[in-house]
């Protein structure tokens, strides 16, 4: 208490500042330095980790091409609406001549004839052959001469799909990503039931990681209470066990998988062996549901053991013992006593081997076949192989926000703060 | 729990077939890894036991596989970028990962939960999103297909391994060590770390040996954001799964088990001295 | 402590710069296995110990315009040449990331005078009107099944491959439309010219993919050229479509116990493209001038039984450099082959590519 000034009823520190306001900025710097710590990393993540994750919600609704590469086509159509249901007057077809005579020139109509196709197949040929002849078109009657290249121009629905088009912004992505379309009055509807992939693919990838989920609940229940009730150094000697698997490469693990499912590999040998199947009637346990549901499993029930171990190390036996003192059998006190208290770790490990089921990618891809593969295997093609940007993006929108609601409710049972890791 | 002397059959048969189960689970977990050790060993290029390996035929086993790895220029080119990328990797993310951790652990810091939440993020987003996100953003930026674009990527994905294990380790971190310390008369900056970082030192190794272990094994990343120049044994892994098993590919796996075998330990190692250190021993 | 770090960062400061590219050495993108390997010894060899240029190998021929484009929008070109079947090349061509080409400045004339133009076979250079494609090589897919499987019997129509009866045990096909629903359609009893006609209506798709159902279930899809021949020896399925180059390797090199069957093979070209902006672009032309001249296109059927795209080049293809078999008679496009043959429709499948992958997809999912 010395040094400071008494005036009136403020208690001051020694430069005259009232404590309370000295406080407060004491406080605050310390609150500032702690962010300060933490800044660096935030700014490393948000710029290469947060800021692409935007960018991929960005592409899934951007559709600024249709602007730039028929600017003139899509002005002139302002005026023109496709209910009217006739034919854009010829202003429209001079304008989509300049246009196409300059995307040609660019190159830059290939790419529009491309992201036109997705929503109306034969647009691809029909930009490619106009643009060849473009050039060549004279200057009057624009209309005709287009539509004697290709019938299509003369297509009212052609017409309202670029005119649709025309925003920056489009659903048209997320309308595939869900297995719907605009048909050809611009209203959503369903796909032709041939062309519906991403919504079973959808159930498939959560029915599947629901199924793991419950297949390494129930294996791993036994094994963290195991290592629960034994002494300290038998446990440490037996997590390894489990803690080998968590820290063996995922690819190793995989093909282990495939050496032992294959038709012709160890497991179907074995069961040729000791005569429980003939050689021709060799199972198939690998590139199909089987696969990807065996490999995953063992792939994620560390995940599970891990935090039921630690909810299960935390439950004091003196409980089970007094149930017993009461008169419950092993069973009923196990029963009503025990698991009840371990429910929050059935949660925590449940929740997270979810979440990861059905983000995975490799295992299915490697060992699920036709009928075993997820969702990002889907997202993979279309980065990689069929370059529709748009619908990856999309699918990646729809599945991020559905980990991000299990993430939250993880939050919610277990706590972000509280998350171990063995 | 040992069986007591007064157990009922039932319960005998119990406490039997229950560890029974037990220990056929264990072999699960267990067994995929260690069946293709010998594996590696097969002297034809087959998936499975030959007849002469069955036997202990010396004729059945070879190194050809090893000698294979050995030699193969472009499994060498992916083991240097395998460790390469990896050590990077994990400096820049133990490095910004134990900082925020410092930061996250103290009282008064602003926004805890939501930026945990913001911070753990990458190891609970689906890989294929980030792999696909990064691609498309480090493509504009310039990034993609070079060795600093996987290593950022890979950084990005090690640090919430380093920030909860260094978090967990400040959790029982007894914060009058610090004020003793000072009252010492050291100065903050030798309080740091002549004090601080020897206790949380075991916490940022086994988080620094998550985030090696992450980035090592990572592939979904590495093929989107790197080229051929970045290949990694987990790339070169995957893609030789994919067009044919040479069971050069099994002495690869056999070495990484190995690998995974020795880190383990280390890390059982650093887990009984940080144990030690505080007081408390392994039981 | 100062040391060490020094010593790391010391390292890594070389580890960097040992891995840029050194500025003499060409990076050109194949599709991997026995083809590169015959690319390799026919073209990358003599070059580089012709001129010294080093030529790294890049596998990922099969997300090669995908990755074209990534790299172009970044700006970011790390590719000189790339391998591409005529129909991307097409739409490399389109969207403006390939080179446009001149026969005159970029290609050798014949020995004999002829100019390239008229050397190479007749719309190779012009596939679907664009003028960004090299071609190298006429290859095709076609069947290829173990002897052992069918008890003597030898598969020797495109119905073979639907009758599970006649020929049981699986099939591998390629995990594309392309090629299957033509088949499945000749199967079917279509004619090989209206096929393309018939795939224009719907009820000639579905009538393809329920041809299709019939062996859905005894089907392995493949999506790499190495897997069909692997997939065989491993006798994992007994007939499989394949590149005929794979298929030829695996029976002549490694000597595996498989028969082709031509009918109706579905030919394509396969060539090289050019991406714009290519950084070493005089290298480049004197690499493509020396690697598609005559005698090259028919050295590299000295590896592996793909036609040369040249007509100066086919008397002189020969005998298999390591094991001396004739290699003419197992050229895709030799008379005894090529009895049928279906010719692939570009422009068709530029426009349906799209719509047919999202049906091949979701039926493959169901």
């Amino acid at each position: 208490m010395s040094g400071g000034a008494v005036s009136n009823d403020l208690l001051t520190t020694a430069d005259g500042t009232p404590l309370k306001v000295s406080l407060q900025r004491a406080l605050r710097r310390s609150r500032i330095r702690a962010f300060l710590l933490v800044a660096p990393l935030l700014v490393f993540i948000a710029l290469f980790f947060v800021v692409p994750i935007i960018d991929m919600l960005y592409r899934s609704v951007e559709n600024t091409i249709v602007e730039k590469v028929l600017p003139n086509t899509v002005v002139a159509l302002e005026s023109w609406s496709p209910s009217s249901d006739e034919m854009p007057p010829e202003v429209v077809f001079a304008a989509l001549n300049k246009d196409v005579v300059k995307g040609f020139k660019d190159k830059t109509l290939g790419r529009l004839a491309r992201r036109l196709n997705y929503d109306k197949p034969g647009m691809s040929s029909l930009f490619r052959k106009s643009g060849r002849r473009a050039k060549r078109m004279k200057d009057v009657d624009f209309q005709g001469q287009f539509l004697k290249v290709d019938k299509k121009w003369g297509d009212i629905t052609t017409w309202a799909l670029i005119k649709r088009e025309s925003d920056p912004v489009t659903a048209s992505y997320f309308l595939a990503a869900v297995d719907m379309r605009y048909n050809e009055n611009g209203e959503m509807t369903s796909q032709p039931e041939e062309r519906q992939i991403y919504v079973n693919l959808f159930i498939r990838t959560i029915a599947m990681s629901a199924g793991i989920t419950l297949i390494c609940v129930i294996l791993g229940y036994p094994i963290a209470y195991l290592l629960s009730i034994l002494p300290m150094r038998t446990s440490s000697l037996l997590m390894i066990l489990v803690l080998l698997p968590f820290w063996t490469s995922l690819l190793v693990r995989t093909t282990s998988w495939i050496a032992l499912l294959q038709t012709q590999g160890i497991l179907n040998d074995l069961m040729v062996l000791v005569g429980i199947l003939s050689d021709d009637g060799r199972v198939q346990l690998i590139h199909n549901k089987i696969g990807t549901f065996v490999a995953m499993t063992h792939i994620l029930l560390p995940f599970m053991i891990l935090p039921l171990y630690s909810v299960m190390k935390t439950i004091p036996p003196s409980y089970m013992r007094a149930a017993r003192s009461m008169g419950a059998s092993p069973a009923l006190a196990f029963y009503r006593v025990y698991m009840p208290n371990t429910i929050p770790g059935v949660g925590a490990g449940g929740v997270l081997v979810f979440i990861l089921a059905i983000g995975y990618y490799i295992t299915p891809a490697l060992v699920g076949g036709q009928s075993g593969t997820f969702i990002s295997n889907f997202i993979a093609d279309h980065v990689s192989t069929t370059l529709n940007w748009g619908l990856a993006a999309a699918l990646g929108v729809l599945l991020l926000t559905l980990v991000l609601f299990m993430y939250s409710l993880y939050d919610k049972i277990v706590g972000i703060n509280n998350m171990k890791l063995g | 729990m040992s069986l007591p002397p007064y157990a009922s059959p039932l319960e005998r048969t119990w406490y039997y077939s229950f560890r029974v189960i037990c220990g056929a689970i264990f072999v699960f977990l267990i067994g995929p890894i260690f069946v293709i050790l010998p594996l590696s060993f097969n002297a034809q290029p087959y998936f499975n036991f030959t007849p002469e390996m069955m036997s202990l035929d010396p004729v059945g086993y070879s190194l050809r596989w090893y000698k294979d790895f050995w030699t193969d220029e472009s499994w060498g080119q992916a083991v240097r970028n395998s460790f390469f990328i990896a050590v990077f990797a994990t400096m820049i993310s133990t490095f910004l990962g134990t900082l925020a951790a410092l930061g996250l652990s103290r009282p008064e810091m602003p926004y805890r939960s939501p930026l945990m939440a913001l911070l753990i993020s990458p190891m609970i987003v689906p890989l294929i999103i980030s792999a696909a996100g990064m691609y498309f953003f480090y493509s504009r930026i310039g990034l993609a297909s070079t060795h600093l674009g996987v290593i950022l990527a890979h950084a990005a994905l090690g640090t919430p391994f380093v920030v909860i294990t260094v978090t967990a380790t400040l959790v029982g971190f007894d914060n009058t060590l610090i004020r003793a310390s000072q009252s010492l008369g050291a100065t903050p900056t030798t309080t740091f770390f002549k004090v601080i970082v020897p206790l949380i030192l075991p916490g940022v190794i086994s988080g620094g040996l998550f985030a090696f272990i992450t980035s090592f094994d990572e592939v979904v990343v590495v093929l989107f954001v790197g080229s051929v120049d970045q290949r990694t044994i987990p790339w070169a892994m995957f893609s030789g799964i994919r067009e044919q098993i040479s069971p050069t590919i099994l002495a690869v796996a056999t070495i990484l088990v190995m690998i995974s075998i020795s880190l383990l330990a280390t890390l059982e190692l650093l887990r009984r001295r940080s144990e030690r250190l505080r007081g408390l021993s392994p039981g | 402590m100062k040391k060490t770090i020094s010593a790391i960062a010391a390292a890594g400061v070389m580890a960097f710069a040992a891995n840029t590219q050194a500025a003499d050495s060409l990076t050109i993108v194949s599709w991997g296995g026995a083809y590169t390997a015959s690319q390799t010894k026919a073209y990358h060899d003599p070059y580089t110990k012709m001129t010294g240029t080093k030529i790294v190998n890049d596998d990922s021929a099969s997300e090669g315009l995908a990755k074209l484009r990534a790299q172009i929008e970044a700006k970011n070109l790390t590719w000189d040449i790339i391998d591409m079947v005529a129909s991307d090349s097409i739409t490399a061509c389109d969207e403006g990331l390939a080179m446009e080409i001149d026969p005159a400045e970029w290609l050798a004339a014949a020995p004999d005078g002829t100019p390239a133009a008229k050397d190479f076979f007749d719309g190779t250079l012009v596939p679907g009107g664009t003028n960004c494609f090299i071609p190298q090589i006429v290859y095709s897919t076609t069947f290829g099944y173990r002897i052992d499987a069918f008890g003597g019997k030898k598969p020797t129509k495109i119905a073979d491959v639907f009758d599970l009866k006649k020929f049981p045990g699986k099939r591998a096909l390629e995990k594309k439309p392309i090629g299957n629903l033509e088949w499945a359609l000749i199967a079917d009893g279509v004619p090989a010219k209206d096929v393309y006609k018939a795939l224009d209506s719907k009820a000639g798709v579905d009538r393809a993919f329920k041809k299709l159902d019939t062996i859905k279930s005894q089907t392995v899809w493949w999506t790499k050229g190495a897997q069909p021949p692997q997939l065989l020896a491993d006798s994992e399925v007994a007939m499989a479509s394949a590149y005929n180059g794979r298929l030829f390797n695996a029976i002549a090199v490694e000597k595996q116990p498989f028969g082709m069957m031509w009918d109706y093979q579905v030919f394509d070209l396969d060539g090289w493209v050019i991406p714009k902006g290519v950084k070493n672009l005089a290298e480049v032309k004197k690499y493509i001038k020396f690697a598609t001249d005559t005698q090259r296109l028919a050295d590299q059927a000295k590896y592996i039984s793909y036609g040369p795209a040249r007509k100066s080049s086919a008397p002189l293809v020969g005998k298999h450099a390591e094991l001396g078999i004739d290699m003419k008679p197992h050229m895709p496009t030799d008379p005894n082959n090529a009895k049928t043959v279906l010719n692939f429709d570009y422009v068709w499948w530029a426009d349906h590519r799209a719509e047919m992958d999202e049906r091949f997809n979701a039926w493959l999912a169901k």
